[in-house]
């Protein structure tokens, strides 16, 4: 049953084993070699070279964090700009620059990569594996998404950002209109993005099809990774637009290609149609993550398992499905035809459904379980109100001739923030506040904690329902002033003071964050006795996640035995699993029913992610500045590092072995 | 009780074949990488259609040249794929023949991409329909030229005797990005070069 001589054998694998089943004690001697394997090397050395997904998701987690605070200071100056009529605060140039780097550091930079950061760092947990199926290209998805980050706001500082809205429409940010580097560093920034995000959904697509614990069915999968992956397999089929949208863009614009040219036969509603063929499942992608993590967090609070697990997940897909039908419905004052309009209009109001489908099982799991009123329940109760708010907003503007009247207005602006606020950044605050101590080993303090909820809910409905009415008024979005008479004053100056107060809220939660990290209270391995899987090891978790492979037997490991009318006979294995130690390995299971079907080698910590990210995002630069030859030799590098990268090793198995197949493996673990 | 037995009989090691990481990691590239050329292809069907123009404006595309182009990729992927046979039968040796053929007929295909190129009277920034012929072929030559460096590399690994008839998940990996370069070509084909002459009727 021990594991004797195990790494001894990490030079050479056999061809196939029987994985032993033991228990690796807390403290022994065998817990000791296995934290040995997989501990990433201290200092610089390590940070470069991590590749322990439970580092990255952090570094993610926090990138997007500073994200969101920059994309927050921006909307401030909006804000004050607009609490009166006719301000000279910001000129209109300045006004637009930020307005856009608002929408697009929000959009991209904080919605999606927040979400990567949980999912990253939980999904090995939740599925019970030792790390993500690819860490090394997990590695890079993060060090590309941190460059692209800095590539967006190179301009910044020049007075030349971005300046055409989040969905840069043609002909203005077009050759023409737009003489400057700004929609070029906006263009191959964003083509740049699309390669981090487009690896990191390879990894969560195939995570989950081979990375789960034995018998972790596919109907045990909790919903956040559901979310994460009906988001990742999108990604897969939208990203590409939009890259291509934006590298045609920067081919008119550099290389005097013709795509969007009105006066040589180009289309500008081409743009249009390849942004929102992206941009409407984008906006399920920077939710459907974040809907799951109240899915699974809220049955928590509710000392219940959620109601209707299947009928969420489907939910979660169907949205998906129908979010790719729905794109027109950002063209309607386009001039399309009313039969398309008709169509769209529909499917959109649809979608509306397996929405409801999904809160009303939030509402049920609350109305029957026996709440526990934490914060992080108070973050996701105020995410479902929020949610409805946003969700009427919606169906409302999926009415073609009322979107004839809203469009433009800042009744957009209302509802996507509703949206945007409350499916997104509501659920992440709350979904710190119920992850923090896993993270950290420390909770944080429930004083401030209920002291934050309330200043942001507060503060972001003083702020943003105005917003509605000052869209029914009929003031226009992106204007960086506006005339008095016009009966906007009241509710702009309501607005701006919201936004204030909601900007304190997130300041009291950075500052409860701060404070905790090094002053909160200890957390055991489970403080809110939760019933998934991350919270069966320690807080925060080993580098190896789980000393054993563990057995999953049901959807909530950690409360079986308590939930009534459940089968008793099956339970879930955590002391004792499959050992897997000759170096990194962990469990590969078979995509449905994870029987287990081969041992997996994992690579150890390198440089070569660091590189080829640095390389690639340089390239870019390469291009940026018109310097073909720096952007050859970053394209070499890139290639040479890749090469390396993909090089077959030994001890990952990749290459021929000198072991005679047929005798290698019989044995146990040992020699 | 059945599904949490341990499992008894012996469970391969490491990177193997179809069950590697790679191979599905792969799958998804070509999922996403497929997406991208079905935009490029929307793009050319949805500008072709809302022009008021000839359709190309230059006259109809000649299709020798381009015909024997595409016998000529669809060759070198046949070729590898026999050297990926070969292999898994056992024979190395041999199987870098096949690879060095594929290698030989990908480049003759650049090269003459690259001359059709030359004898066109347009560019990409002539008028639309240039911008979309550089730019559509120029995205499938890029992964054409990609796709041989991958070549080159699993031809070298090959050589130095990194696989056997067990072990060479590389080369299933390698090969199945090979053929859906040589696949994404005849849409592309069929688009640029066949679809006009159907227009035209
Ligand atoms: C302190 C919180 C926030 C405030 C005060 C705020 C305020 C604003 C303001 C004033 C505008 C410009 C309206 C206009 O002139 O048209 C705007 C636009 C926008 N905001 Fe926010 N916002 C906040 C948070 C967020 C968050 C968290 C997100 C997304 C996750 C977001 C996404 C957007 C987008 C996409 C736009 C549209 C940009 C464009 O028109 O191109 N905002 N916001
Ligand atoms: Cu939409």
């Amino acid at each position: 049953m021990a594991a004797i001589g195990a790494t001894r054998h990490r030079i050479d694998p056999p061809l196939e084993r029987i994985p032993e089943v033991g228990r690796i004690p807390a403290g022994s001697p065998i817990e000791a070699r296995l934290e040995k394997i997989w501990e990433t090397a201290p200092g610089w050395r390590g940070s470069l070279s991590t590749v322990d997904h439970k580092t990255i998701g952090v570094r993610y987690l926090v990138t997007a964090f500073l994200f969101l605070v920059i994309g927050g200071i921006e909307a401030l100056f909006l804000r004050i700009q607009l609490v009166g009529p006719e301000m000279g605060f910001l000129t209109p140039e300045q006004y637009n620059q930020l307005f856009t780097m608002h929408g697009v550091t929000m959009i991209f930079l904080y919605a999606l990569p927040v979400l990567s950061g949980f999912s990253n760092y939980l999904w090995p947990l939740l599925l019970g594996s030792r790390d993500m199926a690819f860490p090394r290209l997990n590695a890079l998805s993060y060090w590309i998404f941190l460059f692209a980050g800095l590539f967006m706001y190179i301009s910044f500082p020049l007075g030349q950002a971005p300046n055409a809205g989040w969905f840069n429409y043609v002909p203005f940010s077009g050759p023409v209109y737009n003489t400057g580097p700004n929609i070029d560093v906006f263009a191959l920034g964003m083509v740049l993005l699309g390669i981090s995000t487009t690896v990191g959904s390879v990894n969560f697509v195939v995570t989950l099809f081979r990375m789960r614990a034995p018998g972790m069915t596919i109907n045990r999968v909790p919903i956040l990774v559901w979310g994460t992956l009906t988001a990742s397999v999108a990604n897969l089929f939208a990203i590409p637009a939009v890259s291509l949208a934006f590298f045609l863009l920067w081919l008119d614009r550099q290389i005097g290609a013709h795509f969007f040219d009105v006066a040589n036969n180009g289309q500008p509603l081409l743009w249009q149609h390849l942004f929102w063929i992206f941009g409407h499942p984008w906006v399920y992608v920077v939710v459907l993550p974040a809907m799951g993590i109240v899915s699974d967090a809220l049955p928590t609070f509710c000392r219940r398992p959620l109601v209707g697990y299947t009928a969420v997940a489907l939910a979660t897909m169907a949205t998906m499905l129908l979010g790719f039908g729905v794109w027109v419905h950002h063209m309607f004052a386009t001039g399309l035809p009313t039969v398309a309009l008709s169509i769209f209009g529909a499917a959109s109001m649809v979608i509306s459904i397996p929405s409801a489908v999904a809160v009303f099982a939030w509402i049920a799991t609350i109305w029957l379980g026996k709440p526990v009123f934490k914060t992080p329940f108070l973050f996701f109760a105020g995410f479902v109100a929020l949610f409805i708010i946003g969700g009427m907003s919606g169906v409302m503007t999926a009415a073609v001739p009322l979107d004839w009247q809203l469009n433009e207005t800042y009744f957009i602006v209302a509802h996507l923030h509703y949206v945007l606020l409350g499916i997104n950044v509501f659920p992440v605050v709350g979904a710190i506040y119920y992850w923090f101590p896993k993270f950290t080993g420390r909770m944080m303090s429930e004083k401030l904690g209920k002291w934050s909820f309330w200043t942001m809910f507060i503060g972001f409905n003083a702020g943003f329902f105005p917003m509605h009415i000052a869209g029914l008024l009929g003031m226009p979005r992106r204007i960086y002033t506006y005339p008095s008479r016009m009966g906007w004053d009241e509710v702009n100056l309501i607005t701006t003071v919201g936004s204030f107060i909601f900007a304190v809220g997130v300041l009291i939660f950075l500052v409860n964050v701060v404070l905790s990290v090094k002053r909160g209270a200890r957390a055991g391995a489970n403080p809110w006795d939760a019933p998934t899987l991350e919270w069966a090891v320690s807080s925060p978790p080993p580098a190896y996640n789980f000393a054993t492979i563990p057995t999953i037997a049901s959807r909530h490991p950690l409360w079986e035995g308590r939930i009534e009318g459940e089968e008793e006979h099956s339970r879930t294995k955590l002391e004792e699993g499959y050992l897997l130690m000759r170096g990194r390995e962990t469990l590969g299971t078979s995509p449905i029913d994870a029987k287990p079907v081969v041992i997996l080698k994992m690579p150890e910590d390198s440089y070569t992610p660091f590189l080829v990210g640095l390389f690639v995002s340089l390239l870019f630069v390469g291009l940026l500045l018109h310097s073909w030859t720096f952007t050859a030799l970053m394209t070499a590098l890139s290639c040479a590092a890749l090469s390396v990268w993909m090089w077959p090793r030994r001890n990952l198995g990749q290459r021929t072995t000198r072991h005679d197949p047929a005798s290698a493996g019989r044995g146990g673990e040992g020699p | 009780m059945s599904e949490t037995a341990p499992v008894v009989t012996p469970l391969p090691v490491g990177s193997a074949g179809k069950l590697s990481g790679g191979w599905w990691g792969v799958i998804a590239l070509i999922v996403t990488e497929a997406s991208l050329f079905g935009y490029l292809l929307f793009t050319y069907f949805y500008l072709a259609a809302q022009t008021g123009q000839d359709w190309p404006p230059t006259g109809l595309p000649g299709l020798l040249i381009p015909g024997i182009n595409t016998i000529i990729l669809l060759a070198s992927s046949a070729a590898f794929w026999a050297g990926e046979r070969r292999i898994r039968q056992g024979g190395t040796r041999s199987s870098i023949f096949g690879f060095i053929a594929a290698i030989a007929l990908g480049s003759a295909f650049v090269a003459i991409q690259l001359l059709e190129w030359k004898n066109k009277t347009f560019s990409i920034n002539s008028d639309l329909y240039g911008s979309l012929y550089f730019t559509i072929t120029g995205f499938h030559l890029c992964h054409v030229i990609i796709g041989l460096g991958v070549l080159l590399l699993l031809l070298a690994w090959t050589m130095m005797g990194y696989f056997d008839h067990k072990r060479h998940v590389a080369i299933t990996i390698g090969g199945v990005y090979w053929h859906f370069v040589d696949v994404v070509w005849l849409f592309v084909f069929s688009a640029l070069y066949l679809s006009p002459y159907l227009q035209r009727g």
